[in-house]
């Protein structure tokens, strides 16, 4: 496997990535590219990184052999706990790198596209750091479902633009970015929130992310003294995979799984699976897996988790799809959610409800990896994030949110 | 007639194109083709059919409002081949502006072949630079399509040359760092880009594009560059009509008044 020194020097994955943008936009992304490369080998850069990370964002996060959870499942089952990060999900990690960039830029602002807000909110986190004005777009439709978080957003000292075109979501907020940047490029950096996009940003974006790859691949070698069979990670746009599996890919033993938001079911054609339901195209500034109808519109995506709601998926997971290194499945609302609960009732943990996709993929695969190996496998999954967010979601779906009966005397038993 | 034609016979008259433009299928068919035959009709030399598009970064709210009406009307790709059919029969030089996604899927030698047999001599494409371009390339020289990519202020002078060595017919040069829209007042980048794109190249005519609204920035922008092109001050005379005759009056009224500017 070549995969490390992929992309080519203009952002290609063989056939997916690239840049597919405005010429007015060429400029920006070339400058970005730049001071990126300088930054790579720069100790200076590395060392102010390294050190955000581990003293604010309380990096390198855990890796925890959950034992209740690997019973209950047949495997052994280390989760990479990216949930206990400052802001709650491994997007610090690429917040902090980029708004770091922005700086060394001179760029006094920075905006973000935000779905259940999760990105916004850590971008603000960073651009409060980091003394940046922050602009986040925000579909308006998630601006009523995630009030909190615009909320929280508001604390940090960020504006939050409610974007009323198109669905309303996600990819419209994505849109109204970078007509923003379009119009602002000599200021402001586009702090983009997932490995997508035009070039540099999937590389970019990996690389900011991979300390959760290359944290775990140490973790496991010193706690099991080899590698995993196999790394388990959800896929929206796909950092936190591609961050989990970058360190792994040339580990041709270690299997790698990437599982997809299947909604209600592929069938169903309500769902956010871009790679196993959807088709290669060109959407945000790379080819890559969409979700589009036949003249090549975008189609809506649907999924119980908002950070995987998305109908296109980084370049590279295309490539990693293509090329058989990794594996990419559907998990439905209903499994993401039982394997949520399972995670609570087992682990006292609530995780994500993108991460409990994938949670539920790792069940699946039990079987066919025992089968397989002769043994008990043993499965890193990425923890991407915690649930406190989606506790509203959880709790209206298991039915839990009516009120507490008050305990009246005398009717004791 | 051939875009180049069309520049060719303006700097004879000693005048400047006027490039009118309009979303394929808004807000119907048979709607957007009465629209533009009106616009052809009423001094636009070239009618810019813009194929609609779910996600089109590079336009502000008027475009994006009028495409997504013509997409919930239902227009698919092989709409937009007919209207431009329509328009071009009717006498009217046609070029199509799209986003790259819709070709990709169409297939892109299937769809340089049908663009050339609709009567469309030229394609833009906003989202497509010519680094990514060399399967665009080869179709459009096999179907004999002119290329119109986009110059912007933010262009290196590297870039100007290399997109200019790809363009044919003109190039579209966006007056400012932005989105399509009407402005106030014309873009002070313009005249200097256009200065820009005439030291690369003093041979390859230069439309101008973004925030031109009315009689008097046309002429304006005119004075210094071959083309003018307007659409989102086009389409809101059809977008903010109480009915369709009163939107047609507005849309010949509107490009008389830019006809006259490109010839002032």
């Amino acid at each position: 496997m070549s995969a490390p020194t992929l992309p080519d020097l203009a952002g290609h994955f063989g056939r997916y990535g690239g840049r597919f943008i405005p010429e007015a936009l060429v400029r920006a992304l070339d400058e970005l590219d730049a001071a990126y490369r300088f930054a790579k080998t720069d100790p200076v850069f590395q060392a102010e990184f390294r050190s955000l990370l581990s003293n604010y964002a309380g990096v390198p996060s855990m890796l925890y052999r959950a034992e209740r959870l690997s019973e209950a499942l047949g495997a052994e089952i280390l989760l990479k706990r990216e949930d206990l990060n400052h802001t709650g999900a491994h997007k610090v990690r690429n917040v902090l790198g980029q708004a770091l960039l922005t700086k060394r830029m001179g760029k006094p602002r920075v905006i973000a596209e935000t779905g259940a807000g999760q990105h916004g909110v850590a971008s603000a986190t960073a651009a409060a750091l980091l003394d940046l004005e922050c602009v986040v777009y925000m579909g308006e439709t998630d601006t009523e479902r995630q009030a909190l978080n615009v909320a929280r957003m508001r604390m940090l000292g960020a504006s939050v633009v409610a974007v009323s075109t198109g669905s309303r979501t996600l990819k419209d907020a994505l849109n109204e970015a970078l007509r923003d940047w379009v119009a602002s490029v000599d200021t402001t950096h586009y702090l983009l929130g997932t490995a997508a996009g035009p070039h540099p940003f999937p590389e970019l974006v990996r690389d900011f992310v991979s300390g959760i790859g290359f944290e775990a691949r140490e973790q496991s070698l010193d706690m099991l003294g080899r590698l995993p069979d196999a790394v388990a990670a959800c896929v929206g746009g796909g950092s936190n995979a591609i961050g989990i599996f970058h360190a792994f890919v040339p580990d041709d033993e270690v299997r790698l799984y990437g599982f997809e938001a299947g909604g209600e079911g592929i069938e169903t054609g309500r769902h956010a699976a871009s790679i196993t339901g959807g088709t290669a195209g060109v959407l945000h500034g790379a080819r890559t897996y969409v979700l589009q109808d036949e003249d090549g519109q975008t189609k809506e995506s649907h999924s119980i988790s908002a950070g995987l709601d998305y109908p296109g998926v980084g370049p590279e997971h295309a490539w990693l799809h293509d090329t058989g290194r990794a594996t990419y499945e559907p998990v439905t609302d209903a499994e993401a959610m039982a394997a949520f609960q399972l995670l609570c009732r087992t682990e006292g943990i609530i995780p994500a409800i993108e991460s409990a996709h994938a949670l539920a993929g790792a069940a699946r695969i039990v079987p066919q990896l025992r089968a397989e190996l002769g043994r008990t496998p043993t499965i890193v999954v990425n923890l991407s994030g915690r649930g406190d967010k989606d506790v509203h979601t959880a709790g209206a779906y298991f039915g839990i949110l009516d009120p507490v009966e008050a305990l009246i005397p005398g009717e004791q038993e | 007639m051939s875009i180049s034609e069309v520049f060719g016979k303006a700097k004879a008259e000693g005048r400047g194109v006027l490039v009118g433009c309009m979303p394929a299928g808004f807000p119907t068919v048979d709607d957007s083709i009465a629209s533009m035959i009106a616009m052809h009709e009423a001094g636009c030399d070239v009618i810019e059919v813009e194929l609609p598009y779910s996600d089109p970064v590079m336009d502000g709210p008027v475009i994006q409002k009028a495409s997504d009406i013509a997409l919930a009307g239902g227009v698919r790709t092989r709409d937009t081949l007919r209207i431009i059919e329509a328009v071009a029969n009717a006498g009217a030089s046609v070029v199509l502006m799209t986003y790259w996604n819709p070709i990709e899927q169409y297939g892109v030698n299937a769809f340089a072949r049908d663009l050339a047999a609709s009567g469309a001599t030229g394609m833009i494409t906003p989202d497509l630079i010519p680094d990514e371009a060399a399967e665009w390339i080869a179709a459009s020289d096999e179907y004999r399509i002119d290329r119109t990519f986009l110059v912007s202020p933010s262009s290196t002078d590297e870039r100007i040359a290399m997109t200019l060595a790809n363009c044919r017919g003109f190039v579209y040069a966006t007056a400012l760092m932005g989105v399509t829209g009407a402005r106030k007042n014309v873009s002070q980048q313009a005249p200097e880009l256009v200065e820009r794109v005439r030291h690369a190249n003093p041979d390859l005519p230069v439309g101008v594009g973004l925030g031109v609204g009315n009689g008097a920035q046309a002429a304006q922008v005119a004075s210094f560059a071959d083309g003018v092109i307007v659409g989102s001050a086009l389409i809101r005379c059809v977008l903010d009509a109480p009915d369709r005759g009163t939107g047609l009056d507005r849309l010949r009224a509107l490009s008389t008044e830019l006809a006259e500017g490109v010839r002032s």
